[in-house]
């Protein structure tokens, strides 16, 4: 192609001034890269934080003692539904407020239940326990650091707790190990068991509290939700998925990924007027070149197609240039932005938005050079030779 | 020769410049090119000449009036076709020589077989290679034209106008940037290409020496031709 190797020719022949331009496009494609693989990597880590170890969907009992009867129904009804696949965990809970007796005076306690070999995707029991076990026997329970501290206890110490409906009947239950959720209120009122221990404290066995859903997909919980909700008409169930519970956060979202988009889309713009103000004046410069070439007889359409290949050239070195910036950047912000040992943001590098920044920046660097390619079409060589 | 259908020929030509007050520089001209010809226009700066050069290059279009190529009315063509004309027909040498500093001197000279066709036509090759050794530039092919002399330069524009074979070559003060002895090769290079391929040249010249050893002055004056004789007969 004659277009490909005058446009080739010319950028190498002004080595200068393209190294300058690459290095232009190549800084808007890093920063692109950055910043759209930072907020990315924030979201997915906030959202992680935020739902990542809690229920997505969670169906309670719509009655006036919020217990759910008719369990295994329930269950099937869930493992049957058009929308199991889409599930991570369906994970049964029993629940209850309780105190807990410590001698001088009783604290507030909150027990749980669950059934582990479900429940342990949804929470990571295995990765907060910091000590002992999980449960695996009726009245065996797992408490926080900040309880076990407050109350003095170690693995293996038996603590009694009561609940507010029998106030007269403790229960011994007996700690087999400790938990660190990250969550200060978590850690010192959380008592966690398994669901025939809470089921029986509560004299209400074979019952939940309520069944925790975990989707593959967290933002399709809202969905999932409407869907299951239709499949539980006429049954006395209530559903919560946590997109109706977390208004703030997903507005703070989507906020922050408009302003990233708004950031990412004029760092584009000002590469976009950088490729297309150098190429102008590229024209200007080898005005000369192009009339010889137009005495010579090459057409207009192939001297713009001149200028388009240099911007298309010039957007593809750019853009690779641009990704391995933006990735190293990316990869020393998660390696030397640490604290305690962890990254700030731990890092998600989400290919197909690299590929897309890429993509959106050969697609500009094209689009403006349409103008001096334009420029260079209608030019006339008389003027070249009469200015010569 | 008068019977034969000239390479080129005006009919009537008048040229304009300018928008709003129109400056007219060609009146009325007529011109008959015969094929083997070695023509050379003279006149004044400001005189039309390089005007008139445009059109017979095909480079500008006459405001009125008829421009023949080969006997084929060209001036009603569209640009796209022009240009393709004029990558077949005719050879431009300039006096500032006006070669793409980004290139060699030999891909210099293939550069309208390029832009006729762009492939690696053997053939092509060879006869870009054998007329750079006819102008005595086989030590310098591969150099970029910045790394040349002016006679150089000159020598592969020659070269580099030839190389389509056209029918007519327009020189516009091919030696005008040259000492004497580079003019002197200059032209004996151009004489030697008129007799040997009978390819047509109309050089704009201001060195008298050239011009009385063409075989027909043109002078041009305020737009008019004033003068056409033959120099030698």
């Amino acid at each position: 192609m004659l277009p490909l190797k005058i446009a080739w020719r010319f950028l190498v022949s002004s080595k200068g001034q393209t190294i300058l331009i690459l290095l232009g496009i190549a800084i808007g494609v890093s920063v692109q890269v950055f910043i759209g693989l930072l907020i990315q990597s924030l979201q997915i880590s906030l959202v992680d934080r935020t739902i990542g170890s809690s229920s997505h969907i969670t169906i309670q009992a719509d009655r006036e003692d919020p217990v759910i009867l008719q369990t295994d129904q329930l269950l099937q009804t869930i493992e049957k539904s058009a929308i199991f696949p889409e599930l991570k965990a369906v994970s049964p809970v029993s629940e209850t407020p309780v105190f807990i007796k410590t001698g001088k005076s009783d604290q507030s306690g909150f027990m749980r239940g669950f059934d582990f070999q479900r429940a342990l995707s949804v929470y990571e029991f295995m990765n907060t326990l910091v000590e002992g076990d999980l449960p695996s026997k009726e009245n065996d329970v797992l408490i926080g650091t900040d309880l076990k501290n407050e109350l003095g206890l170690k693995v293996g110490d038996t603590l009694n707790v009561t609940v507010p409906a029998f106030i007269l009947g403790q229960r011994p239950l007996t700690v087999t190990g400790v938990f660190d959720s990250g969550i200060a209120s978590l850690n010192r009122s959380w008592l966690i068991s398994n669901l025939v221990t809470v089921q029986n404290i509560i004299r209400k066995p074979t019952t939940y509290s309520s069944i925790e859903i975990q989707v593959k997909d967290v933002f399709s919980a809202d969905t999932l939700a409407e869907t299951l909700q239709k499949e539980l008409e006429g049954k006395p169930f209530k559903i919560k998925n946590w997109k109706a519970e977390n208004q703030q956060l997903l507005s703070g979202l989507t906020g922050q990924t408009i302003s990233s988009l708004f950031i990412q889309v004029f760092v584009m713009i000002s590469v976009a007027l950088a490729i297309a103000s150098v190429l102008i004046i590229s024209v200007v410069q080898k005005n000369r070149q192009i009339g010889i070439l137009k005495a010579m007889g090459i057409k207009d359409s192939t001297t713009s197609m001149v200028f388009l290949t240099q911007g298309l050239l010039l957007g593809i070195g750019g853009a690779v240039l641009g990704v391995i910036l933006g990735l190293a950047l990316s990869w020393s912000f998660a390696t030397f932005a640490v604290s305690d040992g962890e990254p700030v943001v731990p890092l998600v590098i989400n290919y197909s938005f690299v590929l897309l920044s890429a993509l959106i920046a050969i697609i500009s660097a094209l689009v403006a050079s349409i103008i001096p390619a334009r420029k260079s079409g209608t030019m006339s060589p008389i003027e070249v030779i009469r200015n010569g | 020769m008068d019977n034969q259908v000239p390479v080129m020929k005006l009919e009537g030509v008048t040229k304009f410049y300018g928008e709003e007050i129109k400056q007219q520089v060609l009146f009325g001209i007529d011109l008959e090119l015969q094929p083997g010809s070695f023509n050379a226009i003279i006149g004044q700066s400001g005189s039309g000449k390089t005007t008139l050069l445009n059109i017979l290059g095909l480079l500008d279009k006459p405001a009125d009036g008829k421009v023949f190529v080969e006997g084929q009315r060209i001036d009603q063509m569209p640009l796209s076709k022009l240009a393709s004309v004029r990558n077949r027909t005719i050879g431009f040498i300039f006096q500032f020589h006006y070669l793409l500093p980004e290139f060699t001197a030999l891909e210099n000279v293939l550069m309208p077989g390029w832009i006729r066709k762009y492939d690696k036509d053997p053939e092509r090759l060879q006869r870009a290679h054998q007329l750079m050794d006819e102008v005595g530039l086989e030590k310098v092919k591969n150099n970029l034209s910045t790394k040349m002399s002016g006679g150089q330069q000159q020598r592969t524009a020659i070269a580099r106008a030839l190389l389509n074979n056209p029918k007519i070559i327009l020189a516009d003060e091919p030696t005008g940037n040259l000492d004497t002895e580079n003019t002197e090769m200059v032209y004996k290079i151009l004489r030697k290409v008129n007799r040997e391929y009978g390819t047509t040249f109309v050089i704009v010249t201001h060195d008298r020496r050239v011009a009385e050893g063409a075989d027909r002055i043109i002078e041009v004056k305020d737009g008019r031709i004033k003068m056409d004789v033959a120099a030698r007969v």
